[in-house]
């Protein structure tokens, strides 16, 4: 898999718990780099074995710090571009959430080789929705429920989530619910086709 | 319900309501036969923020460059369909292309429920033509622009977003790819540079003595065999440290490493900038005096550096004590010198400097050598 994703973690260690945590973990996981390069490949399970043991050293659940994960990338500077990316999916959360069935395209269109889940919004009415991930690996769906949720607030949209599971011609698939409350329960932030766009 | 009609060109008349029209096309420009804006879509009013273009000529607000030779919104009829390039003749002057479009008389569609059985009412056209009008006669035009590769600019003027663009137009993927991709470029710019950080590092680390600092062997053969190579004459030195095993024997590895950092310093000290100073084995080194061949320079050099390196050095509290046996040959004493001849050459006036009790500077005698080997 894409440094991008490693680095997405190590970056999310960095920068909420320090330099020393990502040390520890480096040390505990037995990753054989400190830091991940975003356009080089690395294996899968260097992935888990950091999780693991962030968490370990976190006291959390991996759940919780996936969750945390998810939540990061969209709401710190650093990862700017991923929310930015994110709200090229529409005007509306509900737009935005209904996108999430391009994500998949999308991201191979820029990046052939990094593999993301591919999402399916089931509509069950205007204000509620399932977002099924057809993925190999499990564990991402919190990660996605992190996203939503911080996704929800950049629009100002009041939302409630839940992760579960959802059972398809013999496949555990993980899915993540989104039930709707409040559209325009906050301002939520801006944001302009073009990056910086905003040249009177 | 819907019913076969005759395949008459007014029963493919399409009604359209002006917002409608805008929402296909957000970019579009309704004229009338006269050549005067009718309706806009939404967007490309948003290129005109402080007037309105509905009522003003359309060959006013816009120089059309393609097609050529456009003076009068009659010459634009002419060309029937055609593609069009134009930009605004006053302010922000954007270049757009698009499709131009006549509009020709067509009947208006109105529901009829003249049907049997109150089924749902057909649209027929409604027949006004009265005897003497032109079918085909012009309705003025359709005009579908694009902001193509200056989309990006107006995106940003204009801070234009998705709902200014149709959901069939894909030009919001185009600016996500564009952004997406120019992340991922920046990303493999950065990991190049860091590459070629490393790489200039490992080159360098390559070409050098980690402990001293001083060059390495692969060093020392890259300049001899570039000196030989361009025939240019330079002086040889070997140098071996004697009692260099009993410092590290005495005060340990530690104070073996010191004095050898120590030498390094007088070495290059002694030699200039753009002599070659070598670590060639532990306590072996060799120096490079480029373009001299003078033995009387090339003994002084050798007589200081072993004068300097006999002064005890401090290291920690203790007295370090060395010396050095040097030998010396010269490219000048062969027809055709050859590395490897030099530094075995080199390395024989350096043993008989060993033999004659250390602390000595030999120069190699080729007569003299020539008999013994």
């Amino acid at each position: 898999m894409y440094g991008l994703v490693h680095r997405a973690l190590q970056c999310f260690a960095q920068d909420i718990y320090g330099e020393d945590i990502w040390e520890k973990v480096v040390v505990e996981a037995e990753l054989p780099f400190h830091e991940y390069e975003a356009m080089l490949p690395y294996p899968d399970h260097h992935l888990d074995d950091a999780l693991t043991s962030l968490s370990n050293l976190l006291e959390r659940s991996p759940a919780q710090v996936a969750e945390d994960v998810g939540t990061y990338l969209v709401t710190h500077e650093r990862m700017e571009t991923v929310r930015r990316l994110l709200r090229f999916g529409g005007t509306t959360y509900v737009e935005f959430i209904l996108s999430l069935e391009d994500v998949h395209d999308r991201v191979k269109l820029a990046l052939p080789d990094l593999e993301l889940p591919r999402f399916e919004v089931e509509v069950h009415s205007e204000t509620s929705f399932s977002v099924v991930l057809d993925w190999s690996r499990q564990g991402f769906g919190e990660v996605l429920l992190g996203v939503l949720r911080a996704m929800a607030d950049d629009y100002g949209t009041l939302v409630m989530l839940e992760v579960g599971r959802s059972f398809r011609s013999g496949e555990v698939l993980e899915v993540v619910k989104v039930e709707l409350f409040e559209v325009d329960f906050t301002t939520g932030r801006e944001f302009g086709l073009i990056a910086g766009g905003t040249a009177s | 319900m819907r019913r076969e009609q005759p395949t008459e060109p007014s029963t493919r008349y399409i009604p359209f309501d002006e917002d409608v029209l805008g929402t296909l096309m957000p970019m579009h420009l309704h004229i009338s036969p006269t050549g005067h804006i009718l309706s806009v879509g939404p967007t490309l009013a948003k290129l005109k923020p402080d007037q309105s273009l509905i009522g003003q000529r359309f060959l006013e607000v816009f120089e059309v460059k393609r097609p050529l030779n456009i003076d009068s919104f009659g010459d634009l009829l002419e060309h029937e369909g055609c593609v069009i390039r134009t930009r605004f003749r006053q302010g922000d002057r954007l270049g757009m292309k698009g499709l131009f479009v006549p509009l020709t008389q067509q009947s208006v569609m109105l529901p009829d429920r003249r049907e049997e059985g109150g089924s749902a009412p057909v649209l027929r056209p409604l027949l006004r033509d009265h005897p003497g009008s032109v079918r085909g006669a012009t309705r003025g035009a359709l005009i579908n622009l694009s902001l193509g590769v200056n989309v990006v600019e107006a995106v940003q003027r204009y801070k234009l977003s998705s709902a200014d663009f149709a959901p069939a137009d894909p030009t919001v993927d185009m600016l996500y790819l564009i952004e997406a991709k120019s992340v991922a470029l920046e990303e493999s710019k950065r990991l190049n540079m860091r590459l070629e950080g490393a790489r200039d590092e490992a080159e360098a680390q390559a070409y050098t003595d980690t402990l001293t600092n001083l060059q390495n062997r692969r060093s020392m053969d890259a300049m001899l065999y570039q000196l030989l190579r361009s025939d240019q004459p330079f002086g040889l030195m070997h140098l071996d440290l004697d009692y260099f095993k009993q410092v590290n024997d005495t005060f340990g590895h530690a104070a073996g490493d010191h004095v050898l950092r120590h030498v390094a310093g007088v070495l290059q000290d002694e030699t200039r900038v753009g002599d070659l100073v070598a670590r060639v084995g532990g306590d072996e080194f060799v120096l490079i005096i480029r373009g001299c061949v003078d033995l009387s320079v090339l003994g002084g050099i050798a007589w200081r550096i072993i004068s300097r390196l006999e002064e005890p050095i401090t290291y920690g509290d203790d007295l370090c004590q060395i010396s050095a046996s040097i030998g010396t040959t010269l490219s000048s004493f062969y027809d055709r010198p050859v590395a490897d001849q030099m530094l075995n050459d080199a390395d024989r006036a350096l043993y008989s400097s060993k033999d004659q009790g250390r602390a000595r500077h030999t120069v190699f005698d080729p007569k003299q050598f020539s008999a013994l080997g």
